[in-house]
């Protein structure tokens, strides 16, 4: 497998991206340029977190118009597997490739802290080794990660069941109160219609190896694998 | 929809003694200058400028105003 992470001026976690596929997963990576257009080659695509463009309008608001993002469009509309993590998810909200917006937190705080996030939907492209209900532990590194979309699109969401992560306590209870950020059902990560592209707020490459103090994120780059390679031997 | 910054000026100007204030709602303002040839094609061009990049239509909306310089 060889895995994307793409640059954008200003992304901060791609080499903690680069280095939790290489290093903690034992796959490829290389980094993509974000004026770059070719994805050539590439199985996976990450956009990572940080500050693209200096969050300035809004987040991800100038990155949507890097020209790759044509490219990891175009990508994921043949089937392509991409993650948004943070910076990333609020990307692929701009892009419109995902539903909804980020506004920032309920309490107007930037939040860098270990959160918990029960798995919803245990089996798909991203969490193949988990089972619904699972609790994961995950840092979290941002102002803008309330995650609001109006109540027909959270109806669809909810119905299709499209929250793949929620804000839950250490024992797997979703409330609002453990809610860091006021996101709409305390949704910390969802799949599009397609169920190949992911955003999710949660960092996933920065608890990748147990000397970050947790190994939960690699869960969902070997689900990712997983699948790459199960494709890749039926010849898809 | 929510709007915490917004609700937090609100309660600081309850505490500050503006008891009549019932609600703030923050937004933001941008100048753009810019060269047209009329007025209907300055409001297409401010339309598409606000409406495509300046807001985003999930979490805000937008108005403008046009005044020649």
């Amino acid at each position: 497998m060889v895995v994307g992470v793409v640059v954008f001026p200003g992304s901060n976690c791609d080499r903690d991206s680069l280095w939790a596929v290489e290093s903690a997963l034992g796959e490829r990576a290389r980094f993509i340029w974000h004026r770059d257009t070719d994805l050539v080659g590439i199985d996976m695509v990450i956009l990572p977190g940080g500050f693209s463009y200096g969050d300035y309008l809004r987040t991800g608001a100038f990155a949507r118009f890097s020209p790759i993002m044509k490219s990891v469009r175009e990508f994921a509309e043949g089937g392509g597997l991409v993650i948004g993590i943070c910076n990333g998810f609020q990307v692929l909200l701009e892009s419109g490739m995902l539903p909804g917006a980020m506004i920032a937190n309920k309490g107007l705080r930037f939040i860098c802290k270990d959160v918990y996030i029960r798995v919803e939907r245990g089996g798909t492209a991203f969490s193949a080794g988990m089972s619904n209900g699972d609790v994961l532990r995950m840092p979290v590194a941002h102002f803008e990660g309330n995650y609001f979309a109006d109540e027909e699109t959270l109806e669809e969401i909810e119905s299709n069941g499209r929250v793949l992560f929620r804000y839950c306590d250490e024992s797997g209870v979703v409330s609002k109160d453990i809610n860091p950020n006021g996101s709409s059902h305390n949704i910390a990560g969802l799949v599009n219609e397609r169920g190949n592209v992911l955003g999710m707020m949660p960092h996933p490459e920065r608890c990748s190896e147990s000397i970050l103090g947790s190994t939960d994120g690699l869960g969902i780059f070997a689900s990712i694998r997983d699948r790459i390679n199960m494709m890749e031997r039926i010849g898809v | 929809m929510a709007d915490p910054e917004g609700k937090t000026i609100s309660a600081a100007l309850a505490r500050l003694g503006f008891d009549t204030v019932e609600k703030v709602r923050t937004g933001k303002v941008f100048t753009v200058d810019f060269s047209s040839e009329d007025e209907s094609a300055a409001r297409e061009l401010i339309e598409r400028v606000s409406g495509d990049i300046l807001s985003n239509p999930i979490i805000e909306i937008f108005d403008f105003e046009i005044e020649e310089i």
